[in-house]
């Protein structure tokens, strides 16, 4: 028989006293504020956006902080709060050949319209830890130098030219996009669905699956044809007054991942792609986004699917953080009624199991 | 005649979208300057808001294909009325109340021509804020743009 039982206020109470006092830490040291987080972290703030899918970065500082900087926490907690806002709209689609670019590298072609523009990059950096940085030093500003003036062209608009790349990425006419926030996942799902699952998707997670085409679970040689880096403008359409108004700017990373594609029966030997669009500066995670994008369309080329990376279901139900979270972490919550059972049973068959050890045992003795 | 009627209701949507434009992106600070320094302040009442909400942001496959939903974004919006009915519409990215509803209430003052040259000075500081801080920035990139030379090789 179960006999519910309560208790444990007074305690948890006590313990989330106890967090706040932690996350607080030392009283003699200042305390670290919003727009240092998003000032001094950013790329931290840019992650928990991105995999929150909720684009505001002093609400991401705020979750940051609050988490005492443990990620899926904070992501969790803006997640949370998204769900308490109404939803005023869809925006029209941001153009990203339009880009107010910061950052943008190929791969694929030295010299291109716009140049190799490096930005603020870890890139070429030796990874030693710099002892400048102990101390609150003086940081130079950046040089400049008079732009060209000439437009950052897309790489994918380039290889275009010579008909040896596939298009951008079209859906049967009339295909209203899905939204993950309002239908419940069925697979299998089209390419939209699936690039906002990754958009939100753990980097982590994708990471791995990424570098696991590269090393031969689902081969897809890949270049990076470009990743830019930079804001757009976000326009909403406004019903009431009957044209759209720009809402403002956000940051984005974009990815155009250009595979080898030797053709099927259906499809002329060509370069496809996969692609990937982050909130904030967040490349490692657009790269990742975009080799999984690829691998996923495997059945669209015709390929066998032998990889975990290319299996829409396994990617997709395990991509987000929140979801794996909430369903790892529950175990530790208390399981006293189901163990008591677990317990019953396995006391039960042990004893059946050592009285059949004990009636055999006579007779392995003759 | 028709056509001449829609082509300057046109204009007249172009030049609003173009002042609400720049408007959600002043900072509270540049709309409450120039409200302070407004000689007759304007009762505007509300009319909705201010509320804070999302905004679902799409991208476009490949970068320009199919529409997909990105991720949302918070936006908030209010709606004045003026005194004499002309009704303003403020709205921006993020959370901050007190700048919609200014912008609200530029974006009615913009409706009236007797007061649009106030707004148009607004729009002006804003635009040239954003111009500056934009031309800074692309100076900034410049200066890390790769510049490639070829190597000598060989002997002769």
């Amino acid at each position: 028989m179960y006999v519910a039982v309560k208790g444990g206020e007074a305690a948890i109470s006590n313990a989330h006293r106890l967090l706040a006092d932690r996350r607080r830490g030392d009283r003699s040291l200042p305390a670290i504020g919003i727009e240092q987080i998003v000032a001094q972290l950013g790329l931290a703030v840019d992650r928990v956006m991105a995999e929150a899918s909720l684009y505001d970065r002093s609400l991401a500082a705020l979750a940051v902080r609050q988490a005492r900087g443990d990620m899926i926490e904070a992501i969790f907690i803006l997640r949370a709060y998204r769900t308490t806002l109404p939803r005023f709209g869809y925006s029209k689609p941001v153009e990203t050949g339009d880009m107010r670019v910061e950052r943008r590298v190929s791969a694929t072609y030295k010299d291109l319209p716009g140049g190799q523009l490096l930005g603020p990059t870890f890139d070429y950096t030796h990874r030693l830890l710099d002892p400048s940085l102990l101390t609150d030093e003086a940081v130079e500003a950046p040089l400049e130098r008079e732009e060209a003036g000439e437009p950052v062209m897309r790489v994918s608009d380039i290889l275009a030219g010579e008909g040896l790349v596939e298009d951008d990425g079209s859906l049967p006419d009339g295909h209203v996009a899905g939204d993950l926030t309002r239908e419940p996942l069925e697979f299998p799902m089209a390419r939209d669905l699936r690039l906002q699952a990754l958009a939100r998707g753990d980097e982590g997670f994708l990471l791995a699956l990424g570098y696991s085409t590269q090393r031969g679970y689902a081969r897809t040689h890949p270049f990076v044809g470009e990743v830019r880096i930079g804001e757009v403008e976000v326009e909403l359409d406004m019903p009431e007054l009957g044209f759209s108004v720009s809402l403002g700017r956000i940051q984005v990373t974009e990815c155009q991942m250009i595979a080898q594609f030797k053709g099927s029966a259906k499809n002329p030997p060509q370069f496809t792609r996969g692609y990937g669009l982050v909130f904030g500066q967040s490349e490692r995670k657009a790269m990742a986004m975009s080799l999984v994008d690829r691998a996923l369309r495997a059945e669209e080329f015709g390929e066998d699917i032998v990889a975990p990376a290319q299996d829409e279901e396994f990617v997709i139900s395990h991509s987000d953080n929140v979801q794996a979270t909430g369903f790892v972490e529950h175990l530790k919550l208390p399981h006293y009624v189901d163990f008591q059972a677990e317990l019953d049973l396995v006391r039960r068959m042990r004893r059946e199991y050592e009285a059949a050890q004990n009636i055999d045992l006579p007779e392995a003795a003759e | 005649m028709a056509s001449i009627r829609k082509s300057a209701e046109s204009a007249a949507t172009g030049e609003r979208q173009r002042a609400m434009g720049l408007l959600a992106k002043a900072s509270r600070a540049e709309l409450q300057a120039a409200f302070d320094a407004l000689g007759d302040k304007p009762a505007a009442q509300p009319v909705r808001g201010p509320e804070t909400g999302l905004v679902m942001v799409r991208g476009r496959i490949g970068g320009g294909g199919a529409p997909f939903n990105l991720g949302e974004a918070t936006v908030t919006r209010a709606s004045v009325r003026l005194e004499d009915g002309t009704v303003g519409h403020g709205q921006a990215l993020g959370t901050d109340s007190a700048k919609a509803r200014l912008t609200a209430i530029f974006d009615a003052l913009f409706q009236q021509p007797a007061r649009r040259a106030g707004v148009e000075a607004l729009l002006d500081v804003v635009a040239a804020r954003i111009a500056d801080e934009d031309a800074e920035k692309a100076r900034q990139t410049a200066a890390t743009r790769v510049d490639f030379f070829t190597m000598v090789r060989g002997e002769d």
